[in-house]
């Protein structure tokens, strides 16, 4: 399925959101997850479902200033 | 109070916009800012801050100047490797202008001084490099009801947003709490292009400036990431967290934390990411 995936388009199998972080090597414990401008909770990575079209935002820490 | 001749000269371009006036550089001139962190983002910032002639601006920082700042903390010079940094920055924005009242806090920020800090000023810049530090500047500002600056760099990246409590989303709101400990690389491994600081560390300048004169829209709700490498921002629109655990409707966040581990990035980068 087609997904946009921060700012760019990408094609996936995946049925959750988990799928994507797991495609994309990504361990959930450090990012925040934006599906269609609504954070997904951490405990719900693996039960909200993807579909067409839908727009994911990753957002890392990060840190510095020092 | 009212501005010398050499004053009006020194704030001329300030004044010059219909949006400042002499109304609004009288608000600068009146305004107390609170930066935490007299480092790659604090320089920056405080400087600016001193040159649009801001009131009073208080650093808070326990760190001495090493070699490996300068190349992107631009308030210490080579004289000042050793040297306090709250004390070299203070001198270098008095230097450029002698009307700025310089609060040195020598201390670093904790559960039981963040609050009083943070209560003497109107708006709190983070320029700080750990996250723990970054939670308890969020937690702090919202229960002081203060705006908070926030920002944060990382190799070739940087980010700023801009949180109005009760207002805007909070820094919680995006994240629940700070990365696990160990996972984390130090700053001294991940690197950071010099540069980097001052693009957003200028950014949460002007932001600061926005609030206090109110003017424009500020960086609410957004978070604006820099990515130096393609010189592109990415704005991720963010909103209130109904489930945040210190802004939401039901907090269970009602005191400040120290957390224990110190943390200053993490892995992949969302460029790493998005670059493939
Ligand atoms: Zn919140």
């Amino acid at each position: 399925m087609q997904l946009t995936i921060n700012g760019k388009p990408e094609t996936l199998e995946v049925s959750t959101v988990l799928d994507v972080l797991k495609t994309k090597d990504i361990d959930p414990q450090l990012v925040a997850v934006e599906l269609n401008t609504q954070m997904v909770e951490q405990e719900q990575l693996g039960t909200t479902s993807i579909k067409d079209g839908d727009r994911l935002e990753f957002l890392f820490f990060m840190g510095g200033g020092v | 109070m009212s501005f010398t001749e050499d004053q009006i000269t020194r704030y001329s371009r300030h004044i010059l916009l219909p949006e400042i006036g002499g109304k609004g550089q009288k608000k600068l001139s009146q305004a107390k800012v609170f930066i935490v962190g007299a480092g790659g983002l604090g320089c920056p910032v405080a400087y600016y801050l001193a040159a649009a002639g801001i009131g009073t601006i208080g650093l808070i920082d326990s760190d001495v100047v090493d070699f490996s700042n300068l190349q992107r903390q631009i308030l210490h010079h080579t004289p000042d490797v050793g040297r306090s940094k709250v004390l070299s920055a203070k001198e270098k924005i008095l230097a450029l202008n002698p009307d700025v009242q310089v609060n040195m806090h020598e201390e670093r920020l904790t559960s039981r001084n963040a609050r009083d800090l943070v209560r003497q000023y109107d708006i709190i810049i983070d320029g700080v490099d750990n996250f723990p530090a970054k939670f308890l500047i969020n937690d702090a500002c919202f229960m002081e009801n203060k705006p908070l600056v926030h920002g944060g760099i990382l190799r070739f990246e940087g980010r700023a947003f801009t949180i109005i409590p009760n207002q805007s989303a909070c820094y919680r709101c995006i994240f629940k709490n700070p990365p696990p400990a160990g996972v984390v690389p130090t700053c001294q491994e991940a690197g950071i292009i010099g540069v980097v600081a001052g693009i957003i560390g200028t950014i949460q300048a002007t932001e600061a400036i926005k609030l206090i004169l109110n003017i424009g829209t500020p960086l609410t709700n957004r978070i604006l990431d820099f990515d130096a490498r393609t010189t592109a921002f990415r704005e991720i629109r963010v909103k209130r967290n109904p489930s945040c655990a210190l802004c939401g409707p039901n907090p269970s966040l009602t005191e400040l934390i120290d957390y224990e581990q110190e943390a200053c990035q993490l892995q992949p980068s969302a460029t790493t990411l998005t670059n493939g």
